[in-house]
């Protein structure tokens, strides 16, 4: 599946198992971007890390 | 059987997850931590388990906490999410279990922490009580170096940066220290993560290489997760000069991507088993 960064515009092309909510960067501009649908395929830029991220 | 998964981002940990559940055929239902709404009045949820991988540790303890209470058992656990959230917790629930752990000091203002940080001597590490991944610890060499970072903490910091929580400073001979990954009442496997930094954090760059689970190991580490309420965690446990192991932390939603290759062990593949024998038959 093929979709565009929302930041450099760069077309990018995703593995046919990839799902929504994951985080992807953009070999261009090495944004970090989530995927927001597989079907057509949306991104968009992924938040910022927050204060209570983590493991 | 109803199973579902609890999540935000879509890690490389979740995928391998759902490929677990898919390689068996077994249904499962993503709920999406953006989109999920509890009706807590109402108090029922048609899950027989909830694996909780979430990347907010706020949501997680919530969510984790309204299912409990309507009956659905998760993994891990609420009590587990809220011991392991938070590291004055944690540390607590070690020393009352006996599990060997740093030297830990704890202060409300900048003045009582400095001299708590001297009377431990330095250096120290002054952590945030909640927090991952390495973010905002710092390692504090001599008392200048204190007094900016605590003015800064106070000055800067949200109300929980001025919960001082001041851990003796482990200095690694070996310049790494252990992850261990346990499920239920095994030490599957173990990593060491070697850094010339101090922190090692593989988020950080640390780098995982095979940690075999000595029988030692496996000790401290099956009481450390029993120490927070069991389930499935990874503990992270400092090997200090004189051989002793003292475990620092427990993870309750464990990383693990750089933990598979490096140990052979089929981590997602344990955390399914546990995940469905949990369920409520």
């Amino acid at each position: 599946m093929t979709g565009n960064c929302p930041e450099c515009e760069a077309n990018i092309t995703l593995p046919a198992d990839t799902v929504e909510g994951e985080i992807v960067i953009c070999t261009d501009c090495a944004a970090e971007l989530e995927v927001t649908s597989v079907n057509p395929l949306t991104l968009a830029l992924a938040p910022e890390v927050g204060e209570d991220w983590g493991e | 059987m109803k199973i579902a998964v609890l999540c935000s981002r879509i890690r490389v940990e979740e995928k391998l997850i759902f490929n677990e559940f898919e390689r068996r055929g077994i249904e499962f239902s993503r709920i999406n931590d953006d989109e999920v709404i509890f009706d807590l009045n109402r108090n029922r949820y048609d899950y027989d388990v909830v694996l909780e991988r979430s990347i907010h540790h706020s949501r997680a303890l919530y969510a984790l906490k309204a299912l409990n209470d309507a009956g659905v058992p998760t993994v891990n656990t609420a009590y587990v999410a809220d011991i392991c959230g938070d590291k004055f917790k944690t540390t607590q629930a070690l020393i009352k279990a006996g599990v060997p752990t740093p030297r830990t000091m704890m202060a409300f203002t900048a003045e009582s922490a400095l001299e708590a940080i001297e009377q431990l001597g330095y250096p120290v590490v002054l952590k945030p009580a909640i927090g991952s991944w390495g973010r905002l610890i710092a390692k504090v060499n001599d008392r200048e170096a204190a007094e900016s970072i605590l003015e800064h903490k106070e000055i800067l910091g949200s109300y929980h940066h001025s919960i001082f929580y001041i851990q003796e400073y482990v200095d690694k001979p070996k310049g790494r220290d252990i992850r261990a990954f346990v499920v239920g009442d095994e030490c599957i496997c173990a990593i060491y993560r070697t850094s010339e930094h101090w922190k090692t954090n593989t988020a950080l760059g640390g780098k995982a290489s095979n940690c075999p689970v000595t029988p030692a190991l496996a000790d401290v580490c099956i009481g450390a997760a029993h120490a927070v309420g069991g389930g499935v965690v990874a503990i992270d446990v400092f090997e200090d000069n004189d051989g002793r192991l003292l475990v620092n932390e427990v993870n309750y939603t464990m990383e693990f991507r750089n933990s598979i290759d490096t140990t052979g062990v089929n981590i997602p593949a344990h955390i399914v088993d546990y995940t469905i024998k949990a369920a409520r038959s």
